[in-house]
């Protein structure tokens, strides 16, 4: 032990390290969940099929920002305002010039990336709560933006704007909502792959080491700014090809549909499913989309002290999240076999 | 005379790793004593864990009571001044605000006043800067202000944690010589952590050597000074 | 002329209730290093608890008093409650705790005093200040009343020792400690003091923006947006950032077309990230020093 060390003063990282190893779930587990995923909207009813999809949707869009957090290590609040950007994209090119919605997606992407990365540009200086505070108010002032009076001929102002749900393609004998949930469960899967991959890259330990040690990361010759800013980009492009999605699945537009509240339940599904675990993120829409409905059932507008008493509960008791709980399930389910 | 601190197999922790191993030591009231040892030996976590700024276990008494579980404010309250590596400069306010800081958790109004009085006797240069921030004050008269912002307590018993360290020579025969002074006249005890031997060693009366987080040696200064060991190890002839 | 007074006088006007805000603001930031999201929604809860007061009968300024004194034990309570153990906690558990917070007030006051909004009388009355058409007789009162906090802040602060305990406990904890002061205790007597001043905020504005349980998300945002421009450090910084931030968004609203009353939110939030990126100190902030 230094004595010279005891006194210097580092900043702990922003989230816990996650080990790389835990952030994905074994293949055969993915298999199994997969298969699972298929047959089941043989089984169930048109409504609960459409809530799968919007679970994949929000399970999208909580992955991006895992990606930014669990990942880089850097914090967003205004993940709603990127969502909002992608659903808009969908939705203008959809009515308006009548692009195909499944190219749609791809744009929305792209328009949101490019939004991110230019964002993330200056907001790349910051750090931990600033960033918190700079994506906080671009989450407040989004729904603004989207009712602006020049734009409204294209976006439909406050009334928003609704959409065509399409159809099976090829005459397939399905109805639109299970058709969606295949065309959802293959982006959401294609997505999932793709930042597993992501992260076992060389970027993906760029992002890594930022989130442990950013000095110590840039005296190894990562370019940081870059990197976090690529991070910020490519969480925002995955955002917002959510976005562009429930666009076409909810078929309807609007800006109060992209408030603060949005990107808090985005926040509470990633620190639900487990800050940095992928497959968490899944869990944690899930949790966003089931809980409010039952509070609200319960009495008119509990869902968000339901919401806030949740986190804390995570927070004090389940700090890691749905991994946490898959971690002591597993184990117990070992005790159980012996 | 008693034992006014009396230390017995202190272990330290940092997270995992154990800094101090079992050390041993007791402190006679109104004697100067110095804790030798190299970077590393734990002379700084022994300072650091008689206030409970690090985990550790064993037992720590100061005048007959327990200080274990105690928080660091309430240590200084019993009148254990501790200055900190770096000096521990409130750098932005004020050298006056600063040596009032250090009499914060006394009631004594009165007193306080005269006090600072008293720290401008011992320091001239102190008082020249009063009103200045204490961060535009150089190395030597921030050690000053720290060991006047201690002494502001009106300690028992006072630590510090190499007050030579970043000071020219002539400075720091000076701060000794204040500090001799002050354990003379005010009775205040003394535990100083150096690396600077030779000059603790003239100054102190008792020496305990660290290694390892371990005491090694211990007794009178004069014979600790005289010892070969170490004087090859520490004072380097 | 007359266009631009007008507008630079009603912008102090409404800069005063973002100076009230970025003050609460900057008094937790000081204390523990964080932005507390929850801080808009404090303010209004606090301003219901006044309201409520009044329904009951209990005259304005005893009902203004009550609840100072009910938000300071309020904010005291939390801190001791919900954030005291996450003091060591990674950044991302903290906001996490604000946002949940957020969520909790939000929701707690609506189902409490339901979502429809409410008229919130002034002490000031509403006739024009001075006879001048410019300001009326409540921003004057809003003005007076941040002006005052202001001073009283600086007094505490400068001349108390429990301020100047506070001071040094945000400065250097470690040191404040080695000096006897309770850390930890100053941090919630922080978190009391920005939620009293968050009261005083919340129950200046509602007269202006009516009562209901959205009336501060915007109004948080100003806060920050001053804060930041004022620099996090500097409670006179912040005041002056919320002036600032008022008159900069009434002349931007005036002058630059096609900004109106839609964009308000906008150029708050382009504020907060040109001077993030450009000054991240503020403008009376201390630089912020990182240590390798």
């Amino acid at each position: 032990m230094s004595v010279a060390a005891e006194d210097t003063v580092t900043e702990a990282p922003a989230v816990e390290a996650v080990p790389k190893r835990a952030m994905t779930l074994g293949t055969g587990t993915s298999l199994v969940i997969l298969a699972a995923l298929l047959v089941t909207p043989v089984f169930v009813k048109n409504f609960v099929v459409f809530q799968m999809t919007m679970v994949m949707i929000y399970g999208i869009a909580v992955l991006a920002l895992n990606i930014l957090t669990g990942g880089s290590g850097q914090f967003s609040l205004g993940q709603s305002a990127f969502y909002a950007l992608g659903a808009y994209t969908s939705a203008v090119l959809m009515e308006n010039f009548n692009v195909n919605y499944a190219l749609t997606l791809p744009i929305a992407g792209l328009v949101s990336f490019g939004a991110g990365y230019l964002f993330g540009k200056p907001a790349l200086r910051l750090s931990g709560i600033y960033l918190a505070l700079a994506t906080f108010a671009l989450a407040v002032a989004m729904p603004q933006l989207l009712k602006l009076h020049f734009l409204e001929h294209w976006t439909g102002g406050v009334q928003g704007l609704t959409v065509m749900k399409p159809d099976a393609p090829f005459g397939l004998p399905i109805g639109q909502d299970k058709w969606l949930y295949y065309f959802t469960l293959a982006i959401s899967v294609a997505i999932y792959v793709g930042s597993v991959n992501l992260l076992r890259s060389r970027s993906g330990r760029a992002f890594m080491s930022i989130r442990d040690n950013e000095i110590a990361a840039s005296a190894m010759g990562v370019d940081v700014a870059q990197y976090k800013t690529l991070a910020f980009g490519v969480s925002a492009g995955i955002t917002g090809i959510a976005g562009g999605l429930s666009a076409i699945v909810v078929a309807f537009v609007a800006p109060d549909s992209y408030t603060i509240n949005l990107a808090i339940a985005l926040f509470l599904g990633m620190v639900v499913g487990g800050v940095g675990w992928l497959p968490g993120s899944f869990v944690g829409a899930a949790f966003i989309i089931f809980v409010p409905n039952i509070a609200e059932s319960i009495s008119k507008g509990l869902s968000g002290a339901v919401f806030g008493v949740l986190l804390f509960i995570v927070i004090f008791l389940v700090p890691h999240g749905a991994r946490q709980v898959a971690i002591v399930a597993q184990q117990m389910l070992g005790k159980f076999k012996n | 005379m008693t034992a006014m601190l009396n230390v017995k197999d202190l272990r330290a922790y940092y997270g995992q790793v154990q800094a101090l191993h079992g050390l041993s030591f007791a402190l006679n009231e109104g004697s100067l004593t110095t804790l030798l040892g190299a970077n590393g030996a734990g002379k700084t976590t022994t300072l650091r864990a008689i206030c409970n700024m690090v985990r550790s276990t064993g037992a720590i008494e100061f005048e007959g009571k327990p200080l274990s579980g105690k928080s660091t404010e309430n240590v200084v309250r019993l009148g254990i001044a501790h200055v900190p590596q770096g000096r521990g400069t409130f750098t932005t306010m004020t050298v006056e605000e600063n040596l009032q800081l250090g009499a914060i958790t006394r009631n004594d109004k009165k007193n306080i006043v005269s006090d600072i009085e008293r720290m401008y006797d011992h320091f001239p240069v102190l008082k020249e800067r009063h009103t200045q921030q204490a961060g535009t004050l150089s190395g030597g008269e921030q050690q000053m202000l720290a060991v006047a912002r201690a002494l502001m307590l009106r300690p028992r018993l006072m630590l510090l944690d190499e007050p030579s360290f970043g000071l020219a020579p002539l400075i720091v025969r000076d701060l000794f010589k204040i500090l001799g002074k002050i354990n003379r006249e005010d009775k205040v005890t003394i535990l100083v952590v150096e690396q600077n031997a030779q000059l603790a060693l003239e100054l102190a009366d008792q020496a305990y050597v660290i290694e390892t987080g371990k005491i090694v040696m211990s007794g009178n200064a004069k014979e600790i000074a005289s010892n070969e060991d170490v004087r090859k190890s520490y004072l380097g002839y | 002329m007359e266009l631009f007074t007008n507008q630079v006088l009603a912008g102090i006007a409404t800069g005063a209730i973002y100076a009230c805000m970025a003050l609460a603001v900057v008094m937790i930031y000081q204390a523990i290093d964080h932005l507390n999201f929850a801080q808009g929604e404090m303010a209004m809860f606090s301003t219901f608890i006044s309201w409520q007061l009044m329904q009951w009968g209990v005259p304005y300024w005893w009902s203004f008093l009550l609840t100072l004194a009910i938000s300071f034990a309020g904010g005291i309570l939390i801190e001791r409650l919900l954030f005291k153990p996450l003091a060591k906690a990674p950044v991302l558990t903290n906001v996490a705790g604000f946002i949940a917070l957020f969520a909790i007030v939000n929701s707690v006051a609506g189902l409490t005093w339901d979502f429809t909004i409410k008229q919130y009388p002034t002490p000031f009355g509403s006739a024009p200040f001075l006879g001048s058409q410019l300001i009326s007789t409540h921003q004057a009162g809003m003005i007076g009343v941040t002006l005052l906090m202001l001073v009283g802040l600086y007094l505490f602060f400068q001349f108390t020792r429990i301020g100047l305990a506070m001071r040094a406990a945000a400065a250097l904890p470690e040191s404040a400690r080695l000096v006897g002061v309770n850390t930890s205790w100053m941090i919630a007597l922080g978190w009391g003091m920005a939620s009293a001043i968050g009261a005083v905020a919340g129950i200046l504005i509602a007269p202006v923006v009516f009562l209901e349980p959205n009336m501060m998300g915007g109004v948080l945002v100003y806060g920050f947006a001053a804060a930041v421009l004022g620099g996090l450090s500097s409670p006179l910084g912040a005041v002056i950032g919320g002036f600032l931030v008022g008159v900069f968004e009434n002349l931007a609203g005036t002058y630059i077309p096609g900004v109106g009353n839609e964009l308000k939110l906008p150029i708050a939030l382009a504020l907060i990230i040109t001077v993030l990126v450009f000054k991240p100190a503020g403008l009376f902030g201390r630089a912020i020093v990182k240590r390798v």
